[in-house]
């Protein structure tokens, strides 16, 4: 029987000496480290784990930032027998009341018995917590006991089983904090499985480079659990850095001779239009072989966009790639582009966004290019559904539902929402799209989610936020997404009707709407619009209506 | 002349980062933490200092402690010039 201890003590007995991970940050050496390395870090934190009481099967929240102790941390956690759950670290930007809120938060629902992170945060986290909460202890990453050789015959991960959870994944915001998707062995093992066979993985051959955050699913599951399951080795960048120097992703595809990458739409335009030439000295992208857009809305020609600017550079157009992913199913649900070009489908506009069908372009009217997300992986199923969850014909646009054996367990202590998430046995997982014979096209959304650069943002969390702001007033502010083309993602924009005409007065509240926005939760603002009286749209049960609203933004104020 | 350096600055924050052309930006006011710019937006201002004024800012410096202020980050252009 595998678990993932099992399969780490293979790696720790077979190969100790080969190196599962390198560690890149700015203005440091870069940082290799072995199984031997990993595996003894992590046996430390086990140990700490085990003397302090925590027991197997209980959630340890880690609140870590990209570095060793959060490697060792989260498979000390593992090799107990505990359930690891990333939250994201403070950043500068954020108002540490907002963050001690939404830790609170996370921690009435995912009760978990303990928490790690450094010393110079125990402050924050303890005014989190309250005497009532299930939290029983902090662990500060300087007070773990040191790396030792791990004993597998006493640790209490080898006792897991398969169907026990392993690791539980947020999405980020205080909505996304309150729904853990509980993955378990299982259903994480057979996802590496067969992603590992789709992607045609070689541990000889393959260098995976990533500069992914941890606390999501792209970046915990394909660029870290993933290689160091299957001893892919991994190069790992902070997103810190590489949102400030993007050209690093390259360099190290470079250095490394990096073969796959996983990378949201929008990080094909940034690359594209912010690297400049003296940082690409040298650079030879000619071994990678996958770069696999996932995680929000692709655009063909931002796959065009990063071709174009780096061709001369070694990169091979069928190294472009798509996936369409979800934590709920582990991680990859189709994938295209790997044994050839992605597909890519020319479909009639109109009859796409007013009759919801993908038919062939007409002569003399608008059509759009769309990219096929590829095919479903092996041990997935999907199907496009009606309203009703009755199966529709290829080509007709419904809601993707899939059913696989890496589903979900659940959302953590929330049988209330998992319930509502299935139908017959189907996740539904709330994006639109269609099929074509084994090809899947996503073209939407259901839920008023907006993803902005593979993150996740839930509208009703920004609009609370605004409300804090004293001339902003419940129901008379909305938040929605718009594409941006250049970017490749969406803006989130943020409409809120106020009274004053005066412009120095309407300059200073928007700025105060921006600012009570990012300090409450890292989203910057792309538009702040204020409007008079009346403007927004209402339900008839009084609600604001985001899409309603959005589309006369659009047809009014662009 | 620092003032200009500062105008253009403001200008360009405005149109291009917050897409507020009529927008007036207080060289005093704090960009980076409080939110005005986001940390997409860090590298094209850069980018623009790099083409504008000719003066390199490393990636390591893109943080609130470096420059936070049109007035900071002018003082450093002109320092650099």
């Amino acid at each position: 029987m595998q678990t993932f201890s099992h399969i780490l003590k293979h790696h720790y007995e077979v190969d100790p000496d080969r190196v599962c991970l390198y560690l890149l940050q700015t203005n440091q050496p870069d940082y290799p480290i072995t199984y031997r390395s990993l595996l003894r870090g992590a046996a430390g934190y086990a140990k700490t784990f085990k003397n302090a009481g925590i027991m197997p099967g209980e959630v340890l929240v880690l609140i870590l930032q990209h570095g060793i102790d959060l490697f060792f941390a989260y498979f000390g956690a593992i090799l107990h027998g505990a359930i690891p759950s990333i939250m994201p670290y403070l950043t500068e930007k954020l108002l540490p009341e907002r963050y001690r809120a939404d830790l609170a938060s996370l921690i009435s629902i995912t009760r978990p018995s303990g928490i790690v992170t450094y010393k110079e945060f125990e402050e924050e986290v303890r005014s989190a917590l309250l005497p009532e909460d299930s939290v029983r202890n902090l662990f500060l990453s300087g007070e773990i006991d040191l790396p030792c050789d791990p004993d597998f015959e006493s640790l209490c991960g080898m006792k897991r089983t398969q169907d026990n959870i392993v690791l539980l994944q947020h999405s980020s915001g205080t909505t996304g904090l309150q729904k853990g998707v509980a993955l378990s062995h299982q259903a994480v093992l057979n996802q590496l499985d067969t992603y590992g066979k789709v992607l045609g993985l070689n541990e000889e051959q393959d260098v995976i480079v990533s500069w992914l955050p941890l606390y999501h699913d792209m970046g915990l599951i394909a660029c870290f659990i993933l290689p160091i399951l299957l001893k892919i080795p991994l190069v790992l960048l902070s997103p810190f850095d590489w949102i400030r120097a993007p050209y690093r992703l390259l360099q190290a595809v470079s250095t490394y001779k990096g073969t796959l990458s996983w990378l949201p739409n929008f990080a094909y335009n940034f690359c594209a239009l912010k690297i400049r030439d003296r940082n690409l000295e040298g650079v030879d992208l000619s071994t990678w072989r996958a770069i696999i857009n996932c995680s929000e809305p692709m655009y063909l020609k931002s796959h065009m966009v990063f071709f174009e600017r780096f061709k001369d550079f070694g990169l091979k157009y069928e190294a472009l790639a798509t996936c369409y992913a979800m934590a709920e199913n582990v991680f990859a649900v189709t994938q295209g582009g790997i044994d050839g070009p992605v597909i890519v489908d020319e479909i009639d506009r109109e009859s796409l966004q007013l009759e919801k069908v993908a038919r062939e372009p007409m002569v003399g009217k608008a059509s759009i290019k769309l990219l096929s997300a590829g095919a479903p992986i092996q041990g997935v199923q999907v199907k496009i559904v009606d309203d009703d969850g009755n199966k529709l014909p290829d080509r007709k646009i419904g809601e993707i539902a899939l059913y696989s054996n890496c589903m979900l367990s659940g959302y953590y202590n929330r049988p209330d929402i998992t319930q509502k998430a299935f139908i017959n046995g189907w996740y539904k997982t709330g994006d639109y799209g269609y099929a074509v014979q084994d090809q899947i096209f996503v073209t939407g959304r259901k839920k008023d989610l907006i993803i902005v650069g593979g993150k996740n943002v839930y509208p009703q969390d920004i609009e609370q936020l605004a409300m804090e702001v004293p001339d902003v007033h419940p129901g008379r502010v909305v938040v929605f997404g718009v594409i941006n083309k250049e970017l490749g993602t969406e803006d989130v924009v943020l409409i809120a009707e106020i009274r004053t005409e005066d412009t120095a007065e309407r300059d200073r509240i928007s700025d105060l709407i921006r600012q009570t926005v990012t300090r409450g939760s890292a989203i910057a603002l792309r538009q702040v619009v204020l409007v008079g009286e009346k403007w927004l749209i209402k339900t008839s049960s009084g609600k604001i209506a985001r899409q309603a609203n959005r589309d006369k933004f659009l047809n009014e104020l662009c | 002349m620092k003032v200009d350096i500062e105008i253009k600055l403001a200008k360009y924050i405005a149109i291009d980062v917050l897409k507020q052309p009529n927008r007036m930006i207080d060289p005093q006011a704090a960009l980076i933490s409080s939110g005005l710019i986001d940390s997409f937006s860090l590298i094209d201002l850069a980018l623009y200092v790099e083409d504008e004024f000719g003066v390199h800012i490393d990636d390591s410096e893109l943080n609130a402690s470096t420059f936070d202020t049109i007035d900071q980050l002018s003082d450093l252009i002109q320092n650099r010039s």
